[in-house]
């Protein structure tokens, strides 16, 4: 099996990728900081006995996106699947203010997924069977005067892969949508008031669990359903007051 | 200068928390950062002039990998394998990998670290900074006998490679440097092959510290290996009673043929967890006693040959997680002397006859025998070890100094890994190429970018 792991370098994908290599999948680890994913494919190879190759990629640089997906496919010698975990709270005060920084995290969490996703789509629906896991975010459910422009951009990616999800089926492509809690890495370390934190391998797993068993879309941890669920059914009028 | 003053100049994220060693004393508020990338430490390291000091899995005792009031940067996210050689068994790993996955790794393929203490969950990083040494010290040196050589960040962010050709001096002064020359980043490290993932040895039962000593001295050119338990509560001629483990890495055909088929498996039990802070009471003097006595007897009742898998015989203590809460909230203090050969049996008895004496009562002793030294502020020399727990309680800091001053005069020295209490005129006196190592302080880190709570304490940085 040949999987691409776009936003190789979070510690979550990282420990993804470790649980597709243990079943021995080939992998081509994908950031824009490509010394890091150079990094991360030399010790998923070393632990796992596995190929893994690394590249670099920009998921605002649209223009790219083209060549870079062939260069992946042409250099795994095909591909069978996808992990889309690239995705960033940017700067939130700026994105409060300034329509470039908003912008900016639109593109980084939702413009630059749909180009890839739509690129990529294209490939697996040719062949007639793969997989897409796409990272979205709880935060994705309800917009919240904190980090509204980053939920905005989850929101719409949620929206997006179960669209996809909709039309890839009938060719054999599966989509799985991970609305995924609050985890302890770098976007989350040293932020007030993060709930209920799980750690990235116990993040990984069970995402790696819920891709065994074809979910469609899960909650990670899954009390984060039910919790969501309430959340939801808060009025706006009392909501908007709150500090969620 | 307080940090996070220029805060700004760095993007990378740091926690304001309490944060302590592995004995809970003395708990000390720090920032703490955790690079998870190579240029988010460079970062931490240039872009605040504030002091820091590196930890790994906070295993140390004392107040080594804690910064009061300043900045630590824990390293455990830097944890890449970079690449194997499997002809010269040498592994190229960030400084955040732990030992325990380095076992989980090769293991299966043959190998195992040539140095491993009494936890599986240290880092690369702070085996290298402490130079610690295993069950095989008196065999294999400690674990920078085995280091080929690692890469250091330096205050001004600069990356040198250390080996014992190349930089040579910061290559000893890093060894039991206590990460106060610099971060250690990647290191080659040289792996054993092992044949099996068991142990073929004996446990031999002591009645007093003179045939422990003998039995060191029996054992040791036989096996790898050797530790043994003291009960340290036993007094007149039981005095350093004890049972002594040793063993070798076992060839499959000495395996029974149960497990001769897959050599290098082990089943892992499931770990029990101490759930909170044991209540004060439960570590009191009868309950040691107990414990120790019955130690001692189920150890007489499996005396002779055995087959150890290498958990229990290397980290027994890891069967339990975090075991360290049994002493309470105040936490306890590690304490672990040396003494040169000459000076060893006189001095084993007059600490244990001190022990004894107060009443203060060790939950774990463990004794071993150390052959060669290597780092310039490196624990290790000739000579038997010593290794105490107690729970910090009145009258613990007075006792331990009277204990640094009965070890010193005998030339003895106590490891700063275990460390949370000792006066720097002491340290001073007990390690003779301290002058040495601070010259190759003051020409790699001249203004004390790295220094740690310790540091400070036992005056290997300015107040
Ligand atoms: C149950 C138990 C048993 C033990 N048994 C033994 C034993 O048998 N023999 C023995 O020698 N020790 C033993 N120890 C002590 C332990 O091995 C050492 O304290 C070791 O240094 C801990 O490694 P760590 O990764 O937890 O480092 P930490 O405790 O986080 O740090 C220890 C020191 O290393 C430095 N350091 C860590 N990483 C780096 C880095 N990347 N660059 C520069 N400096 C760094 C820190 O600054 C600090 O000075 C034991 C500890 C426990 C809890
Ligand atoms: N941590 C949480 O609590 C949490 C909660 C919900 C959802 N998530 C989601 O989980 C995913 C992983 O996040 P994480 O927590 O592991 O954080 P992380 O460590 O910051 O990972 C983010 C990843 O995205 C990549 N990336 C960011 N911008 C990019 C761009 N423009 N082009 C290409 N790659 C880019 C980063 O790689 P480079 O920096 O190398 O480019 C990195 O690999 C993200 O989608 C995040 O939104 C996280």
């Amino acid at each position: 099996m040949r999987v691409l792991i776009l936003g190789a370098t979070s510690p979550i994908a990282r420990l993804l990728a470790g649980r597709f290599a243990q079943d021995g999948a080939s992998l081509y680890l994908a950031a824009r900081d490509s010394g890091e994913a150079q990094r991360i494919a030399n010790d998923l190879a070393v632990r796992n006995g596995v190929d893994a190759l690394s590249g670099r990629f920009d998921a605002a640089d649209f223009s790219s996106h083209g060549e870079f997906v062939q260069r992946v496919v042409s250099e795994l010698g095909g591909l069978d699947g996808v992990v889309l975990a690239f995705g960033t709270l940017g700067d939130e005060d700026a994105a409060q203010v300034a329509p470039g920084a908003a912008l900016s995290t639109i593109h980084q969490n939702f413009t630059g997924a749909v180009s890839l996703l739509t690129l990529l789509a294209r490939i697996l629906e040719t062949q007639k069977h793969g997989f897409f896991i796409v990272i979205g975010s709880v935060a994705g459910d309800r917009g919240r005067a904190r980090n509204y422009v980053y939920g905005s951009a989850k929101a719409a990616l949620h929206a997006f892969t179960q669209g996809l999800r909709g039309r890839t089926e009938r060719s054999g492509v599966h989509v799985m949508t991970v609305k995924l809690g609050t985890v302890d890495t770098r976007m989350t370390w040293g932020r007030e008031g993060a709930m209920l934190t799980v750690s990235p391998e116990s993040a990984a797993d069970r995402i790696y669990a819920a891709y065994r068993r074809r979910a469609e879309v899960v909650y990670v941890p899954w009390y984060w359903r039910p919790i969501m669920g309430a959340l939801k059914l808060i009025p706006e009028r009392l909501f908007k007051r709150t500090n969620f | 200068m307080n940090p996070g003053d220029d805060q700004d100049r760095s993007a990378v994220h740091y926690k304001h928390t309490t944060l302590s060693g592995w004995g809970h004393f003395p708990a000390l508020d720090c920032d703490l950062y955790r690079p998870e990338k190579v240029s988010e430490l460079a970062e931490i390291v240039t872009g605040n002039s504030s002091s820091v000091i590196a930890r790994g899995s906070g295993r140390a005792y004392g107040d080594a990998a804690v910064n009061g009031g300043n900045r630590v940067a824990c390293l455990t996210r830097l944890s890449r394998m970079l690449a194997f050689d499997a002809e010269s068994g040498i592994l190229r790993c960030e400084a955040g990998v732990t030992l325990g996955e380095i076992i989980e790794v090769f293991m299966r393929r043959g190998f195992f670290p040539a140095v491993v203490p009494g936890t599986r969950f240290v880092t690369v990083g702070g085996a290298i900074a402490a130079d610690i040494h295993g069950k095989s010290h008196h065999r294999d040196s400690s674990f920078g006998a085995h280091v080929k050589s690692f890469t250091l960040m330096l205050a001004s962010g600069e990356i040198r490679r250390c080996t014992r050709e190349e930089n040579s001096d910061l290559f000893w002064a890093t060894l039991g440097g206590m990460g106060l020359t610099g971060v250690i980043m990647e290191a080659e490290i040289v792996l054993r092959r092992v044949e099996s993932a068991w142990l073929q040895g004996e446990t031999v039962v002591a009645s007093n510290i003179d045939e422990a000593i003998e039995a060191f001295e029996r054992f040791d050119p036989i096996y790898d290996n050797s530790v043994a338990w003291i009960d340290c509560l036993s007094k007149g001629s039981a005095l350093g009673r004890s049972a002594l483990d040793v063993g070798s890495f076992a060839a499959p055909d000495g395996l029974p043929s149960s497990k001769r088929q897959q050599p290098f498996r082990i089943s892992h039990p499931r770990r029990p967890t101490v759930p909170f802070n044991f209540p004060a009471f439960t570590l009191s003097g009868p309950m040691v006693r107990t414990f120790n006595s019955a130690i001692y007897i189920n150890y007489r009742r499996s005396a002779g040959h055995k087959l150890f898998d290498y958990e229990s015989f290397f980290f027994p203590l890891d069967s339990i997680g975090n075991w360290n809460r049994i002493y309470g909230r105040r936490g306890f203090v590690q304490y672990q002397c040396v003494w040169p050969l000459a000076e060893s049996r006189a001095g084993l008895i007059e600490t244990l006859e001190a022990i004894t004496n107060t009443g203060r009562g060790s939950f774990l002793a463990v004794l071993k025998k150390f052959g060669q030294q290597q780092g310039m502020l490196s624990f290790p020399i000739p000579g038997y070890t010593l290794a105490l727990d107690f729970p910090v309680a009145d009258g613990l800091m007075e006792f331990l100094e009277r204990l640094d001053a009965m070890v010193l005069s005998r030339g003895g020295r106590v490891y700063l890994a275990k460390d949370a209490r000792m006066r720097a005129e002491t340290f001073a006196a007990m390690y003779p190429k301290l002058a040495e190592w601070q010259q190759v302080k003051v020409s790699a880190d001249p203004s004390n970018r790295f220094s740690s709570s310790l540091a400070r304490r036992i005056g290997l940085s300015p107040q």
